[in-house]
């Protein structure tokens, strides 16, 4: 059983369940040309999706939120926006897509998979939302993550764990693992996740889409509920790279709300996906650190044969050194830790969310506190808040600012040898639920081949590579350099057009 | 701390830290945290091997500076959406347990 | 054994809301006296993924008011948080300038009990500011209209040895800083507050003493009685064989009295790291030249110019130039009028005088400078005389409007016409033949009784030269 065929019978089914039964087995792309031909409406569309949604998601448990009926009758705008002759206001106009639970849109919950913010719906939206509603997309729902974007799996989230649709005794990965899973599992075409240490990589690794974390600074932050702000970034998790790069087309781009958001010109992302056909001149660096001891032999086989792909198409494949990376996790979760201490403090209970009263506002604050995170939020926020405390700050907290540069200055280096690198997204497939619950470092291990990307703030891409001989997702890691978020997506590109894209509806 | 040797973690005061961030702590989170958190510490400690002392500190993950707004207002929220999510609001006010000073 | 004579360490951390349109992350108006929480935002409330993005013009007048006290600018600058839970903070961490603020250094003459001094200044930095909690009586209310207000934090060194100094010092900055429109300073609006840190020790001692800190002072009277208090409060205990122990204290303006804050807090652990979310602040030599060059004319400078420029006694030109507001308007009538003199009397005792007896500030003073010229060109073209002038200088402050407008209107134009007055001169000597002889058998004072009446007739408006001319004329001296 090779991957290429999975991959082959997998578009065969997905095409063959279109247009009614699933339209979510097809892209964005591919939505859009059906609305444009008028083969199926946006309501059509919606209402297939809501459909696939109660049928599939009690076992999935994607979503935490789903907005049946605003979703419906913007759909039915859409469609008479349409039918009125009105030209589309962008490739996402009437598609719809979905936003993880720390995602701001005015009017709907934003809980953050948190019980600190039962009951709080958003006032305003976040700028990706403002422009996709621009864009005319529709807000589908809100998927499920690890509590404040805190874990890799989705297990930590207050309203129980997703399920990765390939297999329902594993986790999606995480934190953006709702999202993963829905887009998987053909609920929605599209949906945005956030990054902080692989949150969007990881788990699209894990359920076999594409993933895709910008450059810090490529897409406004304003609205993403921070976890760690100097590592955060929303990013898309697609069917295939060509929706991934219409959806980043779409939110990227500087933003006045945002001041670490760069004004760099937004390139035309879908133009670096056409002729892909050969790569040659194009240098492809393998950190000899991401193929190290630890890495899951089926995984280290699928990364290496699409690098051996990729050489096919004329690529020149090196061999680099990232020598800072076995330091990248400890460096990670002080400096996130430490940033998400204080991020975390203004949940206390006097202006949103949940609150237990106290005899004065520093009782108030502990026992809502208390009642309102999860453990892995108040293990980490221990943490951080000791990082950054008066005798541990230069051994903890400024130390790892400084290990950051020299993890920084790895990268800089390797890509003076190379245009971009190539390695696993995790070291391992999607594990069991429950399996790493007990202990976080072993958790926090998971995240290591992800986490340096973040540090150093450039991009990168997870793409589907293949898959284990139990049937897992396993995901290729293309890592560019600031601001080339088109050449990882033509690399992306490159590799799923050779080796057929991979997608199919997972059995459910 | 800057003796590249010197790995092994220093006991956290875990309670402490968790006042300092508000949280009370049940007698169960103290000990697991506290076990939890000394060994990633400990992993953590890893950190102390290298020799950073010719290296800046990274705070900001893009080298732009002066990033600046014009002093030009725009509107708010109106009062009644600033309030909307409050757990307790009383005549405009957010309400909170009385304030010892 | 204590010493026979003690003396204070005083330094002051001074918090100044600085004179912006908007806040200082946030485009919510910086605007006093709103009804609650209707200035706010995602930013200011600090809403769940909210953003900062810092106001220029904070940067600028911080900067400014650095350059006015002769501080060092930092070429890179950046914005820390400093972490604590209040249920006034928003995000319960502070957004601060912790080991690069805008200003290093710098100071200020002073002038107390007539010895002149420089206080140096540790550094200057630009803060947000914090909500503000109103108290009831099982719970406590708060709006944060305040909160994300640009709030400027100017810290001396322990300078000051006395309230006075204190006093005198506090006065000066707020001199400077209103000078340099850099804030309004307005005391009522808590635009100025500050925190006072205050030891004693033996007289002719370098050695420090244990300091205490009392905060949140908000009038410089206050400022005065707490220190006084609090320096006797001190050398009492050490005087008693007691000991100094280093806390936070409040000053109880109503018992008169400093008393501990005690709080269950732990101590403070502010834990100030980078700011993520807000890039660091580089300033240019040529940014900071251009700047320079804008600073306006100081207090000393503008009153030397002053007796230069319009030959006013020095005392009277540092009368006008104590408050910017008074110097402005002075200029302004002058310049509009052409007359300093007359200026120059009108605003140091009229204008003064008014605005004394109602506690009100020049700028809300009803009489613009155009009015106020125009009255003196009407007394000075003999239109109305002093005592009508004054008159309508009384109507204009209490409802504004037009000089020439108000005398047309109410009829206060002098009577110039001199068959009138003539008319008016016989009808005097007619009704007083007495005081007539008298004038007329060579009592000259006479004559000042008989202009008196000749005005009285006139309700005021007879122009007193022709009055005196009709009646020489009737009486029959020429």
């Amino acid at each position: 059983m090779s991957r290429r065929s999975d991959g082959q019978n997998a578009i065969a089914s997905g095409a063959a369940e279109f247009p009614m039964s699933d339209p979510a087995a097809i892209s964005l792309y591919e939505l859009g040309e059906s609305l444009a031909h008028g083969d199926c409406s946006s309501t059509d569309i919606v209402q297939a999706l809501l459909d696939a949604i109660a049928r599939k998601d009690g076992r999935i448990h994607a979503f935490l939120h789903v907005n049946a009926e605003e979703a419906l009758s913007e759909a039915r705008t859409a469609d008479r926006r349409r039918a009125a002759g009105e030209p589309p206001r962008s490739p996402l106009d009437g598609l719809p897509v979905a936003l993880k639970d720390n995602i701001s849109a005015r009017g709907q919950p934003c809980g953050c998979a948190s019980r600190i913010l039962d009951g709080y719906r958003a006032t305003y939206d976040a700028t990706v939302v403002a422009r996709l509603r621009a864009a005319g997309a529709i807000l589908l729902g809100r998927t499920n993550m690890d509590e404040f974007a805190m874990g890799s799996s989705t297990e930590n989230s207050a309203f129980g764990p997703t399920r990765n649709p390939w297999d329902t005794d594993r986790v999606p990965g995480g934190s953006s693992g709702g999202s993963a899973a829905a887009v998987a599992a053909h609920m929605v075409p599209a949906a945005l996740g956030s990054d902080t240490g692989g949150s969007i990589r990881q788990p699209a690794s894990f359920c076999g889409v594409v993933g895709l974390k910008p450059t810090y600074g490529r897409v406004s932050r304003y609205g993403l509920v921070a976890f760690a702000s100097s590592l955060d970034q929303i990013g898309p998790l697609a069917c295939d790279t060509r929706d991934a790069a219409r959806v980043l087309a779409t939110i990227a781009g500087p933003d006045p709300m945002d001041g670490t958001c760069v004004d760099v010109p937004v390139p035309d992302y879908e133009a670096a996906l056409r002729d892909v056909e050969r790569l040659d001149g194009l240098r492809i660096g393998l950190p000899r650190e991401y193929f190290a001891a630890g890495l899951d032999a089926e995984v280290e086989r699928a990364v290496r044969d699409a690098a051996d792909c990729l050489a096919a198409l004329g690529a020149e494949l090196v061999e680099v050194n990232l020598p800072h990376t076995p330091y990248a996790v400890a460096t990670y979760y002080l400096i996130a830790t430490a940033e998400a201490s204080t991020n975390l403090a203004r949940f206390d209970g006097v202006r949103y969310g949940h609150r237990v009263e106290g005899a004065d506002p520093i009782e108030m604050y502990l026992r809502t506190r208390a009642a309102g995170f999860g453990p892995e939020v108040k293990r980490r926020m221990i943490l951080g808040a000791f990082a950054l405390s008066t005798g541990y700050y230069d051994a903890y907290y400024l130390r790892a600012q400084k290990v950051r540069t020299l993890i920084r200055h790895d990268f800089e280096a390797a890509f003076a040898r190379c245009d971009v690198l190539l390695g696993p997204v995790a070291p391992t497939p999607a594990f069991r639920l429950g399996e790493k619950l007990a202990d976080p470092l072993a958790m926090y291990l998971e995240d290591i081949l992800t986490i340096p990307v973040n540090l150093a703030g450039i991009c990168a891409l997870a793409v589907p590579c293949g898959r284990t001989a139990a049937g897992l997702p396993i995901g290729a890691q293309i890592i560019g350099p600031a601001f080339e978020e088109g050449r990882i997506l033509r690399i992306g590109a490159a590799l799923e057009q050779a080796r057929g894209p991979f997608r199919g509806a997972p059995t459910l | 701390m800057n003796n590249p040797t010197e790995t092994k973690a220093p006991a956290m005061n875990v309670e402490h830290v968790a006042h300092l961030v508000r949280m009370e702590l049940t007698p169960d989170e103290t000990e697991s945290f506290g076990r939890q958190l000394g060994r990633v510490l400990e992993y953590i400690g890893q950190l102390q091997q290298l020799d950073v002392a010719e290296v800046e500190p990274t705070a900001h993950a893009v080298p732009v500076r002066n990033v600046l707004r014009e002093d030009r207002t725009a509107p708010g929220l109106p009062r009644e959406e600033a309030l909307a999510n409050a757990p307790l609001a009383r005549q405009g006010l957010f309400i909170v347990p009385r304030i010892i000073e | 054994m204590s010493p026979s004579a003690f003396e204070a360490v005083i330094g002051l951390e001074v918090h100044v809301q600085l004179r912006t349109e908007t806040k200082l992350f946030c485009a919510c108006p910086n605007r006093f006296g709103a009804e609650p929480n209707t200035l706010v935002c995602p930013v200011c409330l600090g809403l769940p993924g909210a953003l900062p993005v810092a106001n220029r013009e904070a940067i600028r007048l911080t900067v400014m008011a650095g350059l006015l006290l002769g501080c060092e600018i930092h070429r890179i600058s950046r914005f820390d948080r400093k972490s604590y839970f209040y249920p006034d903070m928003p995000k319960n961490f502070q957004i601060s300038q912790y080991d690069r603020p805008l200003c290093l250094g710098g100071g200020l003459e002073i002038e107390a009990g007539g010895t002149h001094k420089r206080v140096r200044l540790t550094r200057i930095h630009l803060e947000e500011d914090v909500g503000k909690s109103l108290h009831f009586e099982t719970t406590s209310g708060v709006d944060f209209n305040r909160a994300g207000a640009p709030l400027m934090e100017i810290v001396t060194e322990p300078d000051l040895s006395s309230p006075d100094e204190a006093m005198a010092f506090l006065l000066a900055l707020k001199q400077i800083l209103v000078y340099g429109g850099i804030s309004d300073c307005n005391l009522e609006q808590g635009n100025l507050r500050c925190d006072i840190n205050c030891s004693v020790r033996p007289a002719g001692s370098s050695a420090l003493g244990v300091k205490t800190e009392i905060k949140n002072m908000n009038t410089f009277k206050g400022v005065h009685r707490a220190l006084t208090y609090e320096i006797d409060r001190q050398i009492r205990v050490l005087r008693g064989g007691g000991t100094i122990r280093q806390e936070t204290r409040r000053w109880d303006d109503d018992a008169g009295a400093t008393d501990s804050m005690r709080s269950k807090e732990y101590a403070h652990d502010y834990r100030y790291f980078p700011e993520p979310d807000l890039l660091p602040v580089e300033l240019t030599e040529a940014q900071i030249e251009t700047w320079r060059a804008d600073l306006p004319e100081l207090p000393a400078a503008r009153r030397a110019r002053f007796v230069r420029e319009y030959h006013l006694p020095d005392y009277d030109a540092g009368v006008l130039t104590a408050d910017k507001g008074v110097a402005d308007y002075f200029e302004a009538v002058a310049r509009s009028c052409g007359n300093p003199k007359a200026a120059s009397n009108w605003v140091m005792t009229d204008v003064l005088r008014v605005l004394g007896e109602q506690g009100m500030e020049i700028g809300h003073i009803r009489v613009t400078p155009e009015a106020l010229a125009k009255l003196i060109g009407l007394v000075e073209r003999r239109v109305i005389n002093m005592p009508t002038a004054r008159e309508v200088f009384a109507a204009l402050f209490e409802h504004g409007g037009d000089p020439e407008t108000l005398v047309r209107e109410r009829g206060l134009g002098q009577v110039s016409d001199a068959s009138a007055i003539d008319a008016l001169a016989a009808q005097a000597i007619e009704a007083h033949p007495g005081p007539a002889s008298d004038y007329r058998n060579g009592k000259a004072a006479a004559l000042q009784f008989l202009i008196g009446q000749v005005m009285k007739l006139s309700r005021g408006k007879a122009d007193p030269r022709l009055a005196a001319e009709a009646l020489k004329r009737r009486l029959g001296i020429n």
